[in-house]
């Protein structure tokens, strides 16, 4: 029995393992001198657990006593997370370096805060839940804080810390009261209780429950925490912390509404449709007064956790599948992006002011272009990826007869383009003020370019993700 | 074959037309004016060796949604057969004689290539009008129908440069937008009832419409009359009928070429056919066909009265061309579609040969186009005025009274003016008698006006005044042999003896209901024709009337048994006995047109060789009167006052107070004021001190479980 249960959490606990080795042999041997390689390394641990994850098939397998589940919908997630968080690494490597700011403990903490997440995803009881979220949150504090030097830096760490607390208080209160009313802290069992109608304690407990997960995927009014958590910390933390951080929480959330409270969607519908629709607005109508690009893009997620949102308020296998392909998009969009805003700098300085764009276009047309491209995706402009994300969450929230939630997301998406095109703009047709120079690293470059081509070519099927991601959601909705 | 006719056309458009910087607008030219002759040439092969059976031949799947199954086809009966050789031929020579005319053009600079365009118009022009021609169904006929009205289009605007060209382009568009809707209405009221819009299926159906009534603009209809009706709105934009007509004068600001095919010859009798190809449904629709009636003689007046005082030469043509259209109408609505169909291909032939000689007159005197600048040219460009002869002749209608020797337009015109006769409208056969004397004075007076008297105008035009190249007067030759030998060849086959017609365009022949015709005849006025008619079958009658008699019964009432189309190109209704009224029309009917014409050319002579001062006294005498035709019934003044500013102030609305204030303003306001407001308060929330995060967070808590307290969880 044990020996299976073994087998199900193989993956982690050989992440874990592997985290636990390297911290070990980097403190005894170079400790700074092997976090190069140590990062590569993490990276390619990452790759290959993907691939090892990916290659597996097969049906639900719950494992010690159902606390931890390995589905379908589990492992399309932890590949996802898994290809992020390794892109992200490879691609902060250099920039990490020639800053001073590569620690051995980096890829360390990061490979910690995905085995967090892993668990996450595949949480199949609320203690088994928090064990995992808080492992990833710990983890990401430190990383968000790792320029110790810097004011910006650690008042970002510490900001995040202290309302990371405050939002595991009211996610562990959801979780307590959920306890107290159904029993149980099994999923499967809360599924059970609450057939026929949760009682009000129960919906208190949800509420409280899906406030603690907005706080993660930084949906409004949970998110003030992002813009300067993203600010702050360096800026190969703030890639890490729009991409795979997201796809867990989103994940997370996903499996708690479906898996424990798939009975009474109507109940948490509104208030995630809530969420959806404060957050876009928020999102796209905050960043349009942003010039700083880190904390534009920090809006921006946010903006983008609502759309995503609105899939899972469909409350339906077919919005979960939009929500999965949306959160797939949306990491690949964010690698791009981020992959270019690392290579932003003057005089060896990095530069965030979006004012330091304008005429790029002149300077570098190819990367201008790709810029473009991934500009274009995000504010999701036919016939990049990002329309069909866009399309496919509006889909599902329209079929769910929410038609209110898919009209409101199209205004939004209007009004989240200009900041969007803004940067278009400064690229292609901005007075020069103070140009960026330095040449882009070659990972960058690879990732930037490979990013942008996949939002042009993707038109064509998605690269196969849709079928993936339909089962992916059938597994977790039945 | 048919295939090859059918495309040939389109392949010289689009290798000429997309080709011509590869191979040189010599080439383009060549290759499109031989696939056109090549084009021609088989037409002719189908029509002579066409046996009446009606076939019908599929190129490929369309359409297919629900109920709606719709192929691209071929339907070759006689109808078909006749608009093949009409169209291919009249465009082919056209083709050659734009070598000669379009060969120099001050509209266009040094060096800019127009010739390959124009002839690929040309070309996709011929196309289009052989897919109306040929379609199987309603909805290709539109398609071949709109691809005519968008060739038009561009070829009335093709000396872009000009002002004038373009607005007489968007008119000629705009006017027949508003008949293709009736059009369009009618197939889809066609497509609401029937349930089919193959020709067939409509076809047979079309006795079950007359029986039923269809509610619309809130008032019931008689289906088959209102369908009827709308079909003949689009008849009616097309081929330029009162009301719609204002496009086709205009029409002229296009190359000379253009106006001989589209606007004299092929396109505007488009109409003409569709009425003729509906001719199953108009049997069945007797209001509908005094509609036609009625405004086909009102063109037909209307039209030749204008035409009296224009002075511009092609203008003249138009309103003739307008005027002539009308007579054919007369005659479809009266149910004698043959004579409409006899008067479409010999107008065709001597309109065409009339535009194009007009085009040689104004390449000689230099693109002056006011005849009262021309005068004495008959010496100068002999070939062009004996060219013209034959077409005045041919329109006039000069032919010996009472035998069936004459000019092409004697035959069909005096067929039309008996039919309208016998339709029984006395309204339609004096306008148009009267009509036809005023065609004879405009045409006379053209002639006069430009060939003969003094020389007028510029003296420096007159002295280089010069013949126009063979490849010109070639298509003149051709079109004047059409002029003077197609009416005497093919009287009988369009016009003649009921069995003649029949197995010429494929009919059964009824002759129950024409023995009962020719008893009716036998017993009120001429017994001797009759009664030859009768014994022109006089072996299958007998047999026949047993036969004919189901089919009869059939069309008036029957509703089970399924109903089948009507065989042959042309129906009429067995109590349809216009024809052989027609033909035996009293004396004084049939030479009335002749006296007509004789009447005009005398005025004419009188007022244009003998007394030359004398239009100048009558217009000076009769002011009001001129001025009133001189601006065609001021049409245009009142329409532009009607439709066109009103139009106009509602665009001007829509645009300043809709667009500019409501649209504009609302999505300014939006974006510059209230979306900044939320932004900067965003950004006043983001104050970066720990506690208002946690705040909101709080905040957010609260508003969630007030909500679930209020409206969710409360069940």
């Amino acid at each position: 029995m044990i020996s299976a249960d073994m087998t199900t959490v193989l993956p982690e606990i050989f992440l874990a393992i592997f985290a636990m080795f390297a911290l070990l042999g980097a403190v005894y041997t170079g400790k700074d001198a092997t976090a190069s390689m140590l990062t590569w390394a993490t990276g390619a641990v990452f790759l290959a657990l993907a691939i090892w994850i990916g290659m597996q098939g097969g049906d639900r397998v719950a494992a010690f006593g159902g606390t931890f589940v390995s589905d379908g919908f589990s492992r399309f997630l932890k590949v996802t997370i898994l290809l992020s968080a390794a892109a992200v690494l490879v691609m902060s490597e250099a920039y990490m370096t020639r800053r001073g700011l590569l620690r051995f403990e980096y890829p360390i903490l990061v490979a910690l805060a995905v085995v967090g997440m892993m668990v996450m995803v595949s949480a199949g009881d609320l203690m088994t839940l928090y064990m995992g979220l808080e492992l990833q949150s710990l983890a990401l504090y430190v990383v968000a804080s790792l320029r110790r030097d810097s004011v910006k830096s650690t008042e970002a760490g510490l900001k995040y810390f202290v309302l990371g607390a405050l939002s595991s208080g009211i996610l562990l209160y959801g979780a307590s009261l959920t306890y107290g009313f159904a029993g149980t802290t099994l999923f499967s069992g809360i599924l059970a209780s609450v057939t026929g109608g949760a009682s009000l304690g129960l919906l208190f407990g949800i509420a409280f429950l899906i406030a603690g997960f907005a706080f993660k995927v930084s949906a409004a009014p949970f998110h003030m925490w992002t813009p300067d958590v993203y600010e702050g910390s360096p800026t190969p933390v703030t890639a890490f912390f729009a991409t795979a951080p997201k796809v867990a929480a989103m994940g997370l959330f996903a499996r708690v509404v479906f898996d424990a409270f798939g009975g009474v969607v109507g109940d948490w519908q509104q208030i995630v449709a809530f969420l959806s629709v404060v957050s876009m607005f928020l999102g796209a109508v905050a960043a349009i007064g942003q010039t700083n690009i880190k904390r534009l893009m920090a809006y921006s997620s946010i903006a983008h956790m609502g759309f995503a949102l609105m899939g899972l308020a469909a409350g339906t296998a077919f919005g979960v599948q939009a929500m999965l392909i949306y959160m797939a998009i949306y990491v690949t969009m964010n690698v791009g992006t981020f992959a270019f805003i690392l290579a932003m700098e003057k005089d060896g300085r990095p530069v965030t002011d979006i004012a330091a764009l304008k005429n790029y276009s002149k300077r570098e047309p190819l990367q201008a272009l790709a810029m473009l491209v991934l500009m274009f995706s995000l504010a999701g402009v036919p016939p990049m990826v990002g329309f069909f994300g866009k399309f496919y969450v509006l889909r599902a929230a329209y079929d769910a007869n929410m038609g209110w939630l898919a009209v409101s997301g199209v205004v939004a998406s209007v009004i989240g383009a200009f900041y969007y095109l803004r940067i278009v703009y400064y690229m292609y047709f901005g007075e020069e003020t103070e140009a960026l120079d330095g040449k882009m690293n070659p990972v960058l470059w690879l990732f930037l370019m490979g990013s942008a081509a996949v939002m042009v070519l993707g038109v064509v099927n998605l690269f196969g993700i849709e079928p993936l991601a339909a089962a992916a959601a059938a597994t977790l909705v039945n | 074959m048919l295939t090859i006719i059918l495309f040939a056309p389109l392949i010289g458009a689009l290798v000429g037309g997309f080709g011509w910087k590869i191979m040189g607008e010599q080439a383009a030219q060549w290759i499109t004016t031989g696939l056109l002759f090549l084009a021609a040439f088989l037409s002719w092969i189908v029509f002579l060796t066409f046996n009446g059976e009606t076939q019908h031949i599929e190129i490929l799947r369309w359409i297919q949604s629900g109920a709606l199954d719709t192929s691209w086809g071929i339907r070759l009966d006689r109808l078909t057969a006749i608009m093949l050789i009409v169209v291919t031929t009249v465009s082919s020579l056209v083709h050659l004689y734009s070598f000669g005319y379009m060969a120099h053009d001050d509209n266009f600079g040094e060096g800019v290539a127009y010739k390959a365009r124009f002839f690929a118009y040309l070309s996709f022009f011929t196309f289009a009008m052989l897919m109306l021609v040929t379609a199987d169904n309603l909805v290709q006929m539109f398609f071949g129908w709109e691809g005519v009205g968008v060739a038009s289009y561009l070829l009335i605007g093709f000396y872009y440069k000009k002002p004038s060209a373009n607005a007489a382009a968007i008119k000629a568009f705009v006017v027949n937008r508003v008949g293709d809707f009736g059009f369009a209405l009618g197939i889809f009221g066609l497509f609401f009832l029937v349930d089919s819009i193959k020709m067939d299926d409509v076809f047979a159906a079309a006795p079950k419409l007359a029986e039923t009534n269809l509610t619309f603009l809130w008032q019931s209809w008689n289906a088959a009359n209102l369908i009827g009706v709308l079909l003949f709105i689009g008849a009616m934009g097309k081929s330029a009928q009162l009301f719609l007509h204002t496009w086709l004068p205009d029409a002229m600001e296009g190359p000379t070429p253009v106006s001989a095919l589209i606007h004299a010859a092929t396109m505007v009798t488009a109409g003409v056919f569709l009425v003729c190809r509906m001719s199953p449904l108009f049997e069945y629709a007797p209001e509908a066909k005094a509609m036609i009636v009625w405004i086909g003689a009102s063109t037909a007046f209307f039209a030749a009265t204008v035409g009296l005082v224009q002075n511009d030469i092609k203008r003249v043509i138009a309103y003739s061309t307008c005027s002539q259209l009308g007579y054919m109408f007369v005659a479809a609505g009266s149910g004698v579609y043959g004579a409409a169909m006899f008067h479409l291909l010999t107008h065709a032939f001597f309109k065409a040969m009339l535009f194009l000689g007009a085009g040689s007159v104004i390449h000689a005197m230099h693109h002056e186009q006011d005849m009262r600048n021309y005068g004495g040219l008959r010496k100068k460009i002999p070939y062009t005025f004996w060219a013209m002869m034959i077409g005045t002749l041919a329109i006039t209608g000069v032919g010996l009274p009472l035998t069936e020797i004459g000019f092409a337009g004697f035959l069909s015109k005096d067929a039309i003016i008996e039919s309208a006769y016998a339709g029984g409208s006395g309204y339609a056969f004096w306008a148009l008698v009267i009509a036809a004397a005023m065609t004879s004075f405009y045409s006379w007076r053209l002639m006069f006006m430009t060939f003969y008297g003094p020389e007028k105008g510029n003296h420096h035009t007159h002295e280089h005044a010069h013949e126009s190249p063979m490849v010109m007067l070639v298509p003149l030759g051709v079109l004047a042999l059409g002029a003077v030998f197609s009416g005497m060849v093919w009287y009988n086959s369009f016009f003649g003896e009921h069995e003649k017609m029949a197995a010429f365009f494929g009919m059964e022949a009824h002759e129950a209901a024409a023995e009962g015709a020719a008893a009716d005849h036998a017993a009120t006025t001429e017994a001797a024709p009759a009664a030859d008619h009768s014994a022109a079958a006089p072996a299958d009658a007998g047999a026949s009337t047993a036969e004919a008699a189901p089919v009869a019964a059939e069309a008036a009432a029957s509703a089970d048994s399924p109903a089948v189309a009507p065989k042959g190109a042309i129906f009429m209704g067995p109590d349809n006995h216009v024809l052989d009224d027609a033909h035996h029309s009293p004396a004084w009917v049939k030479v009335s047109p002749f006296i007509a014409m004789l009447l005009g050319f005398l005025l004419a002579f009188q007022m244009y060789i003998r007394r030359p001062d004398l239009p100048a006294k009558l217009a000076a005498n009769q002011r009001p009167l001129y001025n009133f035709l001189l601006n065609k019934w001021y049409f245009d003044e009142i329409y532009n006052f009607l439709f066109v500013e009103p139009a106009k102030s509602v665009g001007r609305f829509l645009w300043k107070q809709g667009d500019v204030a409501v649209i504009d303003g609302g999505i300014n306001g939006l974006a510059l004021g209230i979306v900044p407001f939320f932004t900067r308060l965003a950004g006043r929330a983001q104050s970066g001190y720990v506690f208002h995060y946690a705040f909101a967070m709080v905040l957010g808590i609260a508003v969630i479980l007030t909500g679930i307290t209020l409206f969710g969880g409360a069940h």
